[in-house]
């Protein structure tokens, strides 16, 4: 199963309230993804020069001060590095979630709408969002096998449906020099865009390589610095509605998570297409 | 003569359950249910002579294995509408997603919109007519019944058909396997006219579509697609 949500705002009105809207959807999709739940925000851009990471640390009582953390909430913390190499290579005990200008990445094991509530989502404002229950069915329930997955700077992914050739692909993506965390099989498809994007792909045709390069059922979508993106596989067995306003553009599962939008009853609503990248960007719409 | 008032269901303030007991537990009677938001199994199991109508979009499965009832929605539907209908009237205002009608055995479903994927897959005598357009791997292994689709059908229609009758106005993407064009004979233009009629289509001509059904290859093992398996 597992459930997915994804909230852009073409509107700047509807930016403080990003957080709120974006709860609301992922609360909607709790029964699809009982297992764990993660969402992807993009806002306040780092200052030039710096980045922005999102780290995570295993330990509760983890000091940020030193840090000096733009923000922390549960296990994470949002930091602006000047040297992010160096900052991973001193605190080998934090995992980095995300790293970019505006991207920040938080996720947690446990059912939705718990996490909801423990990470404040309600707080975020920003440009867009993205998030995702999990129902596991291929690794193990961990903090690092939860959605979203980092692909990039300001890039990440999550997916609903299963991979069959995770395993030889991850073999074939470590020769390239991709490094994995777990055994999951979305964390392959995160590393095979970040490979392909790398190796100079457009996201768009990094997508398309995913057709033919992935078995099994997905339907993805991908958070970028601008927007996001939506792709079904050519059987289009996961389930994926997309509605647009004047206001919004909301991909998700299922219709009750994009009901909770104002105005989703005069929204224009659609289903992709199997095999076919959809694409919003802040500078297009 | 008298209309008898619609009993008022509000999914807002009723759980589904609640409301499908009630359904299950009435013997008829006109029903209206306001705000479903995308609720599942909305007027799942009816067996009787309801006449639901629910206003805004569900979720899966609505009216599944409907008998005898009458439910329209109007609105879009998600997955599996009218799943294993075996009687009764199933009419959808707006579009539908995959499955729709699958494994029906009886009745009529009315799309006024669009269906998606996979429409009227493994259909079982249940008739279906869309008034837009279906999406891919549509009819797949349908047995019986006809599936009306007024606009255009996806690729891969009618994949293994079996002796379910498909007729389409518009363009076909692409055959599936043993699904080919079969003559629109007299006994089938009755057929598609009583289909239109029944499903509010009668300004369309039937002449305008063209039938599709099975080659009937697939029907016996030949040993020269042994190599195939």
């Amino acid at each position: 199963m597992c459930g997915i949500v994804g909230l852009f705002c073409k509107s700047p009105e509807l930016e403080p309230r990003l957080g709120e809207y974006l709860s609301a959807m992922l609360v909607q999709m709790n029964d699809r993804g009982p297992d764990s739940a993660g969402v992807a925000v993009y806002r306040n851009p780092a200052p030039p020069g710096l980045t922005k990471l999102t780290l995570y640390s295993a330990d509760e009582e983890y000091d940020w001060s030193p840090l000096e953390p733009e923000e922390v909430r549960a296990k994470h913390a949002v930091v602006l590095a000047e040297d992010e190499a160096r900052l991973r290579n001193e605190r080998p005990e934090l995992r980095v979630m995300s790293a970019g200008r505006v991207i920040e990445i938080y996720k947690e094991v446990g059912l939705p709408r718990a996490f909801a509530e423990e990470f404040r989502l309600s707080d975020f404002a920003g440009s867009h969002g993205l998030g995702h229950t999990r129902m596991a069915t291929e690794s193990r329930v961990t903090t690092a096998g939860s959605h979203p997955f980092s692909t990039g700077r300001d890039l990440c992914l999550v997916h609903n449906g299963s991979l069959s050739n995770h395993n030889r692909l991850r073999r074939e993506l470590e020769r390239e020099g991709m490094e994995f965390q777990t055994e999951n099989d979305t964390e392959v498809a995160a590393a095979y865009l970040t490979w392909r994007l790398r190796e100079g792909a457009s996201l768009e045709h990094a997508l398309e390589g995913c057709l033919e390069d992935l078995d099994g059922f997905y339907t993805f979508l991908v958070g970028t610095a601008d927007g996001f993106a939506v792709l079904r596989d050519p059987i289009a067995c996961k389930p994926a509605v997309l509605a647009e306003t004047d206001d919004w553009v909301a991909m998700a599962s299922e219709w009750r998570a994009i009901a909770v939008l104002p105005g989703a009853s005069d929204a224009e609503m659609w289903e992709p297409e199997p095999s076919v990248v959809y694409a919003w960007e802040k500078a297009l719409v | 003569m008298a209309i008898a008032t619609a009993e008022i269901v509000d999914l807002a303030t009723t759980s589904l359950r609640e409301l499908n007991q009630r359904l299950h537990g009435a013997d008829g009677g006109r029903w209206q249910i306001v705000n479903p938001n995308g609720a599942h199994a909305v007027a799942c199991g009816l067996d009787g002579p309801h006449e639901v109508e629910i206003l805004g979009h569900v979720g899966y499965y609505c009216a599944g294995m409907n008998q005898r009832a009458t439910v329209r929605v109007r609105g879009n539907v998600g997955t599996g509408v009218a799943e294993n209908i075996m009687s009764g009237t199933v009419i959808v205002e707006g579009n539908a997603s995959q499955s729709a009608g699958a494994t029906g055995r009886g009745g009529l479903l009315v799309v006024h919109g669009d269906a998606a994927a996979r429409c009227g897959i493994s259909m079982k005598g249940v008739d279906i007519v869309v008034r837009g357009s279906i999406g891919h791997m549509s009819a797949f292994m349908a047995q019986r019944g006809c599936l009306v689709v007024c606009g255009d059908a996806g690729d891969a229609l009618g994949d293994s058909i079996y002796e379910a009758h498909v007729y389409v106005r518009g363009e076909v993407g692409g055959f599936g396997a043993d699904c080919v064009e079969k003559e629109l004979r007299d006994h089938h233009l009755v057929e598609l006219r009583s289909l239109l009629e029944r499903a509010g289509c009668s300004d369309l001509d039937p002449l305008e579509f063209r039938r599709y059904g099975s080659a009937r290859q697939l029907y016996n093992f030949r040993i020269d697609n042994a190599g195939a398996y």
